[in-house]
């Protein structure tokens, strides 16, 4: 990095800085624009509440989809509110004079990305067992489902921000962005739903969360570094 | 420092690779075009029928060679893409741009001729199998690289953010390969593999590496005549790419 050179030694410190200042910086910034936050819930809310009225009331087949619907409709929630990580900092210049900052780009942006997982990510699992009592899942394979969307949508909001950077500033990056990312969130989508499948079948859904929990490791370790360069490469 | 007089970097330039290239299609072309005729009669015609599937197992001539292909062109495709974001040369990307057609077109027929076979062999067109699915994903994965490619208008751009796209669905081939290793499911496993002895009869076998190896050869071809176009329509204002314009008209 050329510009690094130029400038003071940073403290060691100055990685956890920055993702505190980005997390900081974009929670503020959430929570200044709660209605936008409220949209992005309330669409999880009714494509979740669609399913029953299209394949019908009977509990029996309810029962079966509940955790597929469950999980793909976060897929889909996480997906529309991706673009809103970077596409306003990108619009107005913040994004360039944040690129610029003596602090880690992979950092700012691990802290841009845990923000938006609490202001997006973090609801939807909340309100996930509520809305499983719709599909009448039972108390076991509700809390399973809440810790599988609590391990798994970080995730999302990980490999989506690789996309969203990406398709920065690009001609109908809103549908361009689901083909890119979707594909990615499959694994996701049926651990996920499978841990709830495994209760169901007598077995321990413990493999299924652990392989998850993988996914969410990988994800932390390479996805900021991923999303980092991709920032770049809109800025340049 | 340097005693090679050899220049490593003089073909990474367009301008010196296109003659390179243009010589290079028929070495590959009409071998594959040999090897194709050559696998196919041996698999089509000499092997024998299966006493178990009939002749429907033919389909694996296609399908593996097929198979093979959609994923070995994608980690090339990853190779070009480590390349093009450590040298920013565009040669590698135009590579990647060049493979990516080949390696969905070669995904699509893996999928079309498994689902072919299923139907004989497990009485359905498609299942929602480990293999299955991540196949699938990987042919949404070059659809996805060919739209993102096609939407950023600077082309510069587009060979940096596809080549990180590329790269991170990477970890996707692994996932394919090992799938019927990993999960117990309809697929069946490898039934060729370097380290045991083969599990079909020599004249089956035969006729597979074959095919595989003219699909091989095509990818390359086809993939170096792609590539000639690709350098032409970019390098488009330079004087070399006027001149033999020039000389064609």
């Amino acid at each position: 990095m050329t510009e690094a050179t130029l400038q003071p030694p940073l403290a060691d410190d100055s990685a956890w800085r920055g993702v505190a200042w980005a997390l900081a910086r974009d929670l503020k910034l959430a929570l200044r624009s709660r209605a936008e936050l409220g949209v992005q819930l309330l669409f999880y809310v009714i494509v979740v509440t669609l399913f029953p009225l299209g394949i019908g009331p009977e509990p029996g087949p309810l029962r079966t989809v509940g955790p597929g619907v469950l999980w793909v409709a976060a897929l889909l929630a996480s997906l529309l509110a991706l673009p809103r990580l970077f596409s306003v900092d990108f619009a107005d210049g913040t994004l360039e004079q944040i690129a610029l900052s003596p602090y880690p780009l992979a950092a700012i942006v691990s802290g841009k990305i845990l923000a938006h997982w609490l202001a997006t990510g973090a609801p939807l699992v909340v309100l996930s067992p509520l809305l499983a009592l719709q599909f009448g899942l039972d108390g076991r394979e509700m809390t399973v489902l809440a810790v599988g969307l609590l391990i798994g949508t970080p995730t999302l909001s990980l490999l989506g921000a690789i996309g969203a950077a990406l398709t920065l500033g690009v001609r109908a990056g809103g549908a361009l962005l689901a083909l890119l990312i979707l594909p990615l969130y499959v694994p996701v989508l049926i651990f996920g739903a499978g841990a709830v499948e495994s209760l169901r079948a007598g077995l321990a859904p413990g493999g299924e969360l652990s392989i998850l929990a993988a996914a969410l490791l990988v994800s932390i370790v390479g996805a900021p570094f991923a999303c980092a360069t991709a920032v770049r490469i809109a800025l340049d | 420092m340097n005693t090679s007089s050899i220049n490593w970097f003089r073909f990474a330039s367009p301008a010196s690779f296109f003659p390179l290239a243009r010589r290079l299609v028929p070495w590959f072309g009409i071998p594959a075009a040999l090897l194709a005729v050559g696998g196919l009669y041996l698999g089509l015609v000499v092997a024998p029928t299966d006493a178990q599937q009939g002749d429907a197992y033919r389909i694996i001539f296609l399908h593996v060679p097929a198979a093979w292909m959609s994923m070995f062109i994608y980690v090339v495709m990853a190779f070009w893409s480590v390349i093009t974001l450590m040298f920013n040369a565009r040669l590698a990307a135009m590579m990647v741009q060049s493979l990516a057609p080949t390696g969905a077109l070669f995904t699509f027929l893996a999928l079309w001729t498994g689902s072919l076979w299923g139907r004989p062999a497990w009485g359905t067109y498609w299942a929602w199998d480990a293999r299955m699915t991540s196949e699938l994903i990987l042919l949404f994965l070059y659809f996805g690289y060919l739209a993102l490619r096609g939407a950023i208008v600077d082309s510069r751009r587009a060979d940096r953010a596809s080549a990180v796209l590329v790269l991170v669905g990477v970890i996707n081939v692994p996932i394919i390969y090992f799938s019927v290793r990993w999960w117990n499911t309809l697929h069946q496993g490898a039934s060729v593999s370097l380290t045991s002895a083969p599990k079909m009869a020599a004249v089956m076998l035969s006729a597979m590496l074959i095919v595989a190896l003219a699909a091989w050869l095509y990818s390359i071809a086809i993939s170096l005549a792609r590539v000639q176009a690709i350098i032409l329509e970019r390098e488009r204002g330079t004087g070399w790419a006027e001149a033999l314009a020039g000389a064609v008209r």
